[in-house]
């Protein structure tokens, strides 16, 4: 595939390994934000071409695995109605909620269908007139701006059974909130790159200036990631702490203009939870107030519902990179994908997931 | 599916009957999906775009791409040229 | 039972045996054009399907015989047998459908016994609002199917369920073949040093259904690879009789498969996944849709594992069959890490390849 195969060229990952090694004498701890990074770090094997002194950490980037639990709830309560087509991303069906998930709902009966864009959603609620349409609208700013076209799209076609239960995050905010912490240790971050495909990367330079650290915009494949790392070994090195983009063939300064109008007129910036984490302020977006009439919250009552994490899941610590999966005690045992206690094993970018799939517990 | 799951792919044909809603075909290694291009008003035929849950992020920059290529092609070779003393 | 051109039949013009099956549907769509309640109630109607579709079409010496169950000689030697049940949504796809499946997957399993197939059943259990006329195909692709792995239909059931209780037809083969002759395909026999043959390209099938399905919505020209393997089989076994491992690659993909012959011979495997083959569209779709190629079922594909010395003349009958002219090596056994299976990456690196968990795709035999 062109713009994919030639960035697994085995060539080209063998000379930045080269390279990373040559250059590294300091001990770096540095997070890819991206769960999608996380992915692809695991199942190519990248640790292998690092240098020991190169410690990768895993950040909270995936918004399977931070959607808060009371969303899931609501979003299963929702699901089981009679009068609702529920539609969402296929990884959300497994998340597990107080008592049970998304796809318990289908296998009782519930009108639960896997869509792979937002928009798919609308053509549903146009063929069902007399049902109520719901779309599960999570997402970091990769996502956000195609689930406000879906929102847009839906008031510009007059549809009056489409809704979206929305749950979005936004990774400046995230990245603030574990450099500020105490506990922190990374030293430099690869930024999320098809978030930066959307917003551009001017709001990371504050954040590079206030933290002191470097921050790189990175791509996906095996040869973008050690690029984004081989920059950022070069400004530590260096001492150095600015922002560049490691990942220019689909990034640019300023992003997508049309996506970030399209987020500001249909969104606006709000305090969020993040699971696991808590609530980080100004983290997420709600419905701006004239697109309210299509969140789901709003539309249906759901009533109360007990939030119950399960006791033994780490996951909050997990997502903040201070603990590893190995860490936990219910890692391979209790917690499995096909019987997962925390979202991070269940989504296909969740960290616990990766570390399941592709290595072998200790 | 990942949640940033996002795919270059080539534009076959542009459908403008709707404006407020330009649909593309494109085509993922054999794989022909409709991309919905919005956000690209300058998008032509036989350009590779990045697509994610049906929407369309942005144009690949070739030139930015070949020079990245062409670098790292270069960070290998500049290695064996001045030997593994040079640093 | 009038012949009467008319009803073109879905034929598959990318397999190797073509056939052109032009029949008109026996039961009258006009006076039936769904099936119905009364259609398995044992009744006039149960009957007129029974003798004017069924019975027609599958006709076999034990099935004419009219007797409730079928009257076998099998001759000497083992038997084996085997059952599998397919529920594939949707029922046409790509490349085949549900009758296809049904016949080839029971037809496959036995092959990867050792056993020459012979005998087939088929229990229905249809949907009470099924059109006549997709029924009809599907009964003419089994018998399609059936012919072309040279086996008989010999006994059948059929029930239907009322409206959404069944999800318009499940069909349940199992079929009876006789073991070859000094062949015992056995787990236990794999031993390290031993290879791994794949007989082709793997994931079509899997991807040929997401692309029949509502919500996903590509076109990729990719077609279900359903085929009865057992020509392939025979072909390896006259060959060879050393073989260690036959298996059909289906749910979960060549990963599990490959995960479940580790952990029940105990022996460790290194796969390369630069000679795994996978065709530009299977690559495309995995792609877009975030899914892994190792992971997706197969429904006309066979994993072989035998020791090296036999490897070069097994691979050599399987490349001169025409379901196996893409075999090659894609790994071998070892003796580090029992029970693992890990895999060299195209960059180099190595990973383990763990089984299927969880579901990847949903009702896809």
């Amino acid at each position: 595939m062109k713009y994919v195969d030639e960035f697994r060229d085995i060539g080209l990952v063998r000379n930045l390994s080269v390279k990373i090694r040559k250059i590294t004498t300091g001990e770096w701890n540095l997070m890819e934000i991206c769960g999608g990074q996380t992915h692809s770090i695991m199942r190519y094997g990248l640790e292998e071409f690092l240098p020991d002194k190169i410690r990768l950490v895993h950040g909270p980037g995936c918004p399977v695995c931070v959607t808060p639990l009371e969303i899931i709830d609501k979003a299963i309560r929702i699901a089981g109605r009679p009068d609702v087509i529920f539609t969402s991303f296929g990884d959300m069906l497994r998340v597990p909620g107080s008592e049970r998930d998304l796809m318990s709902v289908k296998a009782g009966g519930g009108d639960v269908r896997i869509l792979y864009s937002p928009l798919d959603a609308l053509r549903i609620a146009e063929e069902n007139p007399d049902r109520n349409v719901v779309f599960f609208a999570i997402g970091f700013e990769t996502t956000a701006p195609a689930n406000a076209m879906a929102v847009k799209e839906a008031r510009r076609r007059g549809l009056k059974n489409f809704s979206i239960l929305g749950s979005h995050v936004l990774v400046p905010p995230a990245m603030e909130a574990i450099l500020s912490s105490g506990e922190n240790r990374i030293q430099g971050f690869l930024a999320a790159g098809h978030v930066c495909t959307v917003m551009g990367y001017e709001e990371y330079i504050p954040i590079a200036e206030k933290y002191r650290v470097p921050i790189v915009v990175t791509g996906f494949e095996p040869v973008d990631i050690l690029k984004g790392i081989y920059q950022l070994v070069v400004q530590l090195e260096e001492g150095r702490c600015g922002v560049e983009n490691a990942y220019g063939r689909v990034v640019t300064r300023q992003g997508n203009p049309a996506a970030r109008q399209l987020l500001s007129e249909v969104f606006e910036v709000a305090d969020m939870k993040w699971r696991g984490i808590g609530t980080i302020p100004r983290s997420g977006f709600r419905l701006a107030a004239e697109y309210t009439g299509f969140d789901a919250e709003k539309i249906f009552d759901v009533g109360d519902i007990i939030q119950q994490e399960s006791p033994l899941c780490i996951a909050g610590q997990v997502l903040q990179g201070l603990k590893k999966p190995a860490d936990c005690t219910a890692f391979g045992r209790e917690c499995r994908p096909e019987h997962p206690l925390g979202a991070p094993m269940v989504s296909s970018e969740g960290v616990c997931a990766a570390y399941y799939r592709f290595k072998v517990p200790n | 599916m990942h949640m940033c799951l996002a795919v270059p792919g080539k534009v076959i044909s542009i459908d403008e009957s709707n404006p407020d809603l330009r649909m593309a075909r494109v085509d993922f290694s054999g794989v022909v999906k409709e991309v919905c291009v919005q956000w690209l008003p300058e998008v032509t035929e036989g350009e590779y775009i990045l697509a994610h849950v049906g929407m369309a992020l942005n144009v690949v920059d070739e030139k930015d791409a070949l020079e990245t290529l062409e670098l790292l092609k270069e960070m290998g070779e500049l290695d064996a040229e001045l030997g593994k003393d040079a640093w | 039972m009038r012949r009467i051109i008319g009803l073109k039949f879905q034929t598959k013009s990318s397999k190797p045996f073509p056939m052109n099956l032009e029949l008109n549907c026996p039961i009258p769509i006009s006076e039936y054009p769904v099936i119905t309640m009364a259609h398995g109630s044992g009744g006039k109607l149960s009957h007129q399907l029974i003798e004017k579709m069924f019975r027609p079409v599958f006709s076999s010496r034990e099935l004419d015989a009219g007797h409730d169950g079928a009257i076998l000689s099998p001759g000497e030697g083992e038997l084996a047998f085997t059952t599998d049940s397919f529920v594939v949504k949707p029922i046409f796809f790509p490349g085949g459908n549900i009758g296809d499946l049904a016949v080839n997957g029971t037809v496959n399993d036995l092959a990867c016994c050792g056993a020459r197939p012979e005998y087939l059943s088929v229990g229905m259990i249809l949907e009470e609002g099924l059109p006549m006329k997709d029924l009809w195909k599907i009964v003419l692709s089994m018998k399609e199917a059936a012919d072309r792995a040279g086996v008989r239909i010999v006994t059948g059931d059929t029930k239907v369920v009322d409206h959404g209780s069944g999800d318009l037809i499940f069909i349940n083969t199992s079929g009876i073949g006789r073991v070859r002759e000094g062949v015992r395909i056995d787990p236990s026999s794999c031993r390290p040093g031993d290879v791994v043959i794949l007989s082709g390209f793997i994931g079509d099938h899997g991807v040929a259904i997401m692309s029949a399905r509502e919500g996903l919505r590509f076109e990729t020209g990719i077609e279900s690879d359903t085929a009865p393997i057992n020509g392939l089989v025979d072909a390896i076994l006259d060959a060879s009789k050393e073989i260690s491992v036959l298996r059909d690659p289906t749910r979960g993909g060549v990963a599990t498969t490959l995960n479940e012959i580790s952990r029940s011979s105990g022996v460790g495997m290194v796969l390369d996944e630069n000679s795994i083959p996978v065709r530009p569209g299977v690559r495309g779709a995995c792609e877009v849709l975030g899914l892994d190629p190792l992971y997706i079922a197969n429904e006309g594909k066979l994993l072989v594992i035998l020791p090296e010395k036999e490897t070069g003349k097994v691979l050599e009958a399987m490349r001169n069959h025409p379901l196996g002219s893409d075999a090659t090596i894609i790994g071998r056994l070892t003796a580090d890490h029992p029970n693992i299976v890990r895999m060299t990456t195209t960059i180099g690196s190595s990973r383990i390849i763990d089984m299927l968990t969880g579901e990847q795709l949903p009702r896809i035999c």
